[in-house]
């Protein structure tokens, strides 16, 4: 045979491995509104940058009458790739074979593109989309599932680990999202739980849908489990391909650099933020009037929308901005707040991304439920977070910071290289009603009429406490701003605190109130 | 975000005795209030399916006694009185099946 005719038989079998699953899967798979493997791939990677490895898989199993059955690259794409030139590896779940279920070689050629990407110290993106584990494989399939998930935490926090979740992803599989960096969902079309409806009407004998138990939209909203929600398949790989452009390839580099954009004119401090620190606004809109381009990327926009967290531009930079929000619930910290702020500010700092905060809350969120869901233990991960990080975090306090939030909030206490306060910080201890209070109880309660007399201390104590110079006074923060020229003062701290360089004690990992 | 961010009306949320306008998220409107446990009232921590009942109405127990066995993830599991007291009612019986925080026994 010559090379050519070789060649010939070569693109011959790839042609019909490629295949999949076949036609009929294939429509079935189209007809559920779902994209193929493979065309999933080709969409998010850059234009003839995906090249593929182990597509000659076979699996190994005998029993059950599967030494008969082909399964086309053992239900999963593998390979590597580029998104806007960043170089990235990729695996993506066949459903149309075998539902997509895992096997022992299956899992195997994940495990190899994860020990690749590790290896490579280039980001690891996985599309789920399976049926779960292949029963007919049995306990080499959960050791599958085990490889994979402690390659996960192996690689968390050197390399970025990114999920995609098109489809069912249930039962022990959706360990492995949970344990990666940024989860992505898509409306209608991604299923995640750990026991399925069935299962649950069965043993417990309640009725829910796959949807309302473990769909996108829960994920996003109630559960927290997701990062990214979109309407379609394409909006996620859009998100997908813009969350590249602001994390670097691995922990040992920083995210690449764009050109400097001024913000739009559109979003002007002065008009966004009312003095009346008990007037709601959407802090978002400071934040998008101090990036680059007004251009903020939001994470968790959903879920516990009383923090704000995501990443911005600033000077060109990614900066990862925490940010409570007066709009939602007064910007409280609660449990799932403190959730959601620890685990970013942990990420940035794995990954060399500076952090703002901008900080306006009236404290913790009040209620026997977020007591007894533990609110001392996650509200501690704020601190742990904020206190480990070692790169450089700047706070900007823009009106109320008051007791434990104000400490909490990446203070000059927990480390923080900068913060700076607007004229309208109140950094004080508790708010002045609650404060006045406990400190003239006596002299109202034995005023003639107390009510006048509360009004009156309350206003002496706000005269006094509510504002940013006592806490200058003692150094707690650096330098009161004017809130225009906040974005110039971003751009010199962070400029500053390029070579930033603090020393830890000595240890092998500490034990944060995870 | 966006959609809470279109809902018209503000709430109001009091923190240390100040209060604040604000949106609410769905899950802070869907909270229960709490109620303190009352030992009189037995309600399951579990869904399941009773297997057996032991008492009849009206019958007193005393702290310890086997109450009745609920079936529940694969378990069976011995429900024992938490006090002394008489058994006013009995709002199931054997085979039933169960959700959670369902009353089962009143007791006086």
């Amino acid at each position: 045979m010559s090379l050519k005719q070789k060649t010939k038989e070569l693109l011959k079998r790839r042609a019909i491995a490629e295949q999949g699953g076949g036609d009929k899967a294939i429509q079935k798979q189209t007809a559920m509104g779902k994209m193929t493997a493979r065309e999933r791939i080709l969409a998010l990677l850059d234009k003839d940058s995906f090249h593929e490895y182990d597509l000659f898989v076979e699996h190994e199993a005998r029993d059950f009458n599967m030494d008969k059955k082909v399964l086309h690259g053992d239900g999963v794409i593998t390979g590597t790739g580029t998104i806007y030139g960043s170089p990235v590896c990729i695996y993506a779940q066949d459903f149309t074979v075998a539902g997509g279920s895992l096997g022992a070689m299956h899992a195997r050629k994940i495990t190899k593109i994860m020990d690749h990407s590790l290896k490579m110290r280039v980001p690891l993106i996985g599309i789920n989309d399976s049926g779960g584990a292949r029963i007919q494989e049995g306990v080499n399939s959960l050791a599958g599932y085990g490889e994979i998930f402690f390659r996960n935490t192996l690689a968390s926090g050197v390399i970025p680990q990114i999920s995609v979740i098109l489809g069912p992803c249930a039962g022990g599989a959706v360990y492995s999202p949970a344990l990666t960096d940024f989860v992505f969902v898509v409306d209608q079309i991604s299923k995640m739980f750990i026991t399925g409806p069935e299962v649950i009407k069965t043993v417990l004998g309640e009725e829910i849908s796959m949807e309302e138990l473990g769909g996108a939209r829960v994920q996003a909203e109630k559960t927290g489990n997701a990062h990214f929600y979109a309407k379609s398949e394409m909006e996620c790989f859009d998100q997908i391909k813009k969350l590249i452009t602001f994390i670097p390839w691995n922990n040992e580099q920083k995210a690449r650099a764009f050109p400097p954009k001024e913000p739009s004119k559109e979003f002007k401090i002065e008009d966004i933020v009312p003095s009346d620190p008990k007037k709601p606004y959407d802090v978002r809109d400071v934040i998008r009037a101090l990036v680059d381009d007004s251009d903020f990327f939001e994470i968790q926009e959903l879920f516990a929308a009383n923090i704000v967290i995501g990443f911005g531009r600033i000077n060109g930079e990614t900066v990862g901005f925490v940010a409570n929000q007066p709009l939602i619930l007064a910007g409280v910290l609660d449990t799932d707040s403190s959730d959601k702020a620890a685990r970013f500010i942990s990420y940035c700092d794995a990954f060399n991304i500076p952090i703002v905060t901008l900080e306006d809350l009236p404290g913790y969120l009040p209620g026997v439920d977020q007591e007894h869901a533990g609110v001392i233990r996650h509200g501690a991960k704020v601190l742990y977070a904020y206190s480990e990080a070692t790169v450089p975090k700047i706070t900007i306090i823009l009106r109320k910071a008051y007791g434990g939030g104000y400490i909490a909030m990446n203070s000059r206490h927990l480390r923080a290289d900068f913060v700076f306060a607007w004229p309208t910080a109140e950094i004080a201890v508790m708010g002045p009603e609650g404060a006045a209070n406990i400190i003239f109880r006596k002299e109202i309660n034995e005023a003639d009429d107390p009510d006048a007399m509360r009004k009156l201390k309350v206003e002496e104590y706000k005269e006094k406490f509510a504002n940013p110079y006592v806490a200058a006074a003692k150094g707690y923060i650096d330098s009161v701003i004017e809130p225009e020229t906040t974005r110039r003062i971003l751009m010199h701290s962070i400029e500053v605190s390029a070579n930033k360089n603090v020393g830890q004690p000595k240890k092998k990992h500490g034990i944060p109130p995870f | 975000m966006e959609e809470k961010a279109k809902k018209p009306r503000f709430k109001s949320i009091t923190v240390d005795e100040t209060t604040y306008k604000t949106y609410t998220t769905k899950k802070f409107d869907e909270r229960k209030p709490w109620e303190p446990d009352n030992p009189f009232k037995m309600v399951t921590f579990i869904p399941g399916t009773i297997l057996k009942i032991f008492v009849k109405e009206g019958q007193e127990v005393k702290k310890g006694d086997t109450l009745l066995i609920l079936e529940a993830m694969k378990m069976e599991n011995e429900i024992l009185a938490e006090i002394n007291a008489k058994v006013k009612k009995i709002h199931a019986k054997v085979g039933d099946k169960i959700p959670k925080d369902y009353l089962f026994i009143e007791f006086e």
